[in-house]
């Protein structure tokens, strides 16, 4: 019955639905996941990396963004993209599709720079991708964008802000989530732990139900760890390494963003950490 | 023939500009508000015919408005302000000028700074300490370059515009009898004096 309506995107079901959407949505979560979490000193965004063949050449056009700092080597990215100095975006789904977005995120954020001598706040760039998606859902009878972000950015006026954006042009700003391939598993373990520092300290509290508890804000190396605990989660295998995941972090230094990829070395060691930790509270 | 000019103090920025609306031989009026107030924390002394003198105020002052409609609120710094007005000014330039110049001063809520801004009708612009527009300069900016100072109080700013102010009205050859003082301050935009009262229309 459902299928009448199906085809165009542009026209809404009996139930009041937009099923072209819907079904755009779908295919997000068929798509490598990403977890993004804000930390009180800055945003960590992790992603798993699907790439199939050791063939593959690592991307040259996405290396030239994310130079280690102080270092001469430069890391290449397959799901972590630069919008601006001060803004940067995880992707889940169709890449070609991302493609366009994100060229459209850039240009705002250019023209925004240009017209004010200033950075854009984070959620105008946001809420411009956004609008831009929509229209796809109402006019034209092109197919949505089959794309999630997750937007990571700062500005004067909100600090870290970290947002989730979808096929339909809808948008929240978020504290910790995940998109893409078993995104409920991984909200799920966010729900349970973002918040609550470290478990010991919490040892000897009694967690009252129904009482709003103080969300205490990780720092970024928790937000690692958490963030490599949540892919751990959601991956299909069982041992994770480095080159299945794709670690980034934006922090503050001197007044401006610094985006930094880790290198398989770093995200060893937050690998190990998290293993140390697990085995420490006698998990299996 | 406007006199426009401003003065930054520790805390905050002066705005003043003479109230006459003269043409040719005429003189229409001696109480306007050359001070359009932009945002909340923002004005613009502006200068020129008072065709493009209010119509660019209120362009600028009512986009500036649209902007905070538009995002929840939030307000832009009296940087971004002045580059915007700047760009107005540029983009219009080879279309159709706005003939006007302009002395900007905001208070920035966020960065608890104040800051002027000077700029002309071909959309030049710079940030400074103190300035003024138009035959003004001539007579003001040495009284303005050897009594200003960093680290000024609001009291010391007003008295450097009042002596540029006497010493218009003795040795300026057009009669500006009233002059309109505002100051931008953490407090917003606040009328200190005026010759003549805006409001008596």
């Amino acid at each position: 019955m459902a299928r009448r309506y199906d085809s165009s995107t542009t026209t809404f079901s009996p139930e009041g639905r937009l099923h072209q959407v819907e079904y755009a949505i779908e295919a997000i979560n068929n798509a490598g996941t990403c977890v993004g979490i804000l930390a009180k000193d800055g945003i960590v965004m992790a992603s798993e990396k699907r790439v199939t063949s050791g063939l593959l050449a690592p991307s040259k056009a996405g290396s030239t963004s994310f130079l280690i700092h102080g270092s001469e080597s430069r890391t290449s990215s397959e799901k972590t993209y630069k919008l601006c100095q001060h803004a940067a975006c995880n992707v889940a789904g169709l890449t070609a599709d991302a493609n366009i977005l994100i060229d459209q995120a850039r240009l705002k954020a250019g023209r925004y720079e240009y017209q004010y001598c200033e950075e854009i706040p984070i959620e105008q760039l946001v809420e411009h991708v956004c609008n831009y998606k929509q229209a796809y859902t109402q006019y034209g009878g092109l197919r949505p964008f089959g794309v999630a972000f997750l937007f990571a950015g700062y500005d004067q006026h909100n600090g870290f802000q970290l947002y989730q954006s979808d096929p339909s042009g809808n948008y929240s700003g978020w504290k910790a989530t995940v998109i893409g391939a078993n995104n409920q598993a991984g909200k799920s373990l966010l729900k349970n732990e973002y918040g609550s520092s470290s478990a010991e300290e919490k040892e000897g509290e009694m967690k009252v139900e129904g009482v709003a508890e103080e969300i205490a804000m990780p720092d970024i190396n928790e937000a690692l760890r958490l963030a490599v605990k949540v892919l751990n989660k959601t991956m299909d295998a069982t041992a994770t390494s480095p080159e299945k995941m794709e670690l980034f972090c934006m922090t503050l230094k001197d007044g401006a963003c610094v985006h930094k990829i880790m290198s398989k070395e770093e995200t060893q060691k937050v690998i190990d950490e998290v293993e140390a930790e697990s085995s420490a509270a006698g998990d299996s | 023939m406007d006199s426009v000019f401003g003065v930054e103090y520790d805390g905050g920025v002066i705005i003043a500009s003479d109230q006459n609306n003269a043409r040719s031989i005429l003189t229409y009026q001696t109480n306007l508000d050359k001070v359009a107030e932009l945002s909340s924390h923002s004005a613009m002394g502006v200068s020129g015919p008072n065709a493009d003198l209010v119509n660019f105020s209120q362009y600028i002052s009512k986009n500036l408005a649209l902007y905070e409609l538009s995002n929840n609120g939030l307000k832009l710094s009296p940087h971004a302000q002045a580059n915007f007005t700047r760009g107005e000014l540029a983009t219009a330039l080879r279309k159709g000028p706005y003939q006007v110049n302009i002395m900007l001063g905001g208070y920035d809520t966020i960065k608890n700074q104040a800051s002027l801004y000077w700029l002309d009708h071909l959309a030049a612009m710079a940030k400074v300490n103190y300035g003024a527009q138009g035959y003004a300069s001539s007579f003001c900016l040495s009284i303005m370059d050897r009594d200003w100072k960093e680290g000024l109080n609001q009291e010391q700013a007003v008295a450097i515009v009042e002596k540029c102010i006497k010493e218009l009205q003795v040795r300026f050859l057009i009669a500006q009898p009233n002059f309109i003082i505002k100051a931008i301050d953490k407090d917003g935009v606040n009328t200190l004096s005026f010759g003549a009262d805006p409001a008596d229309n």
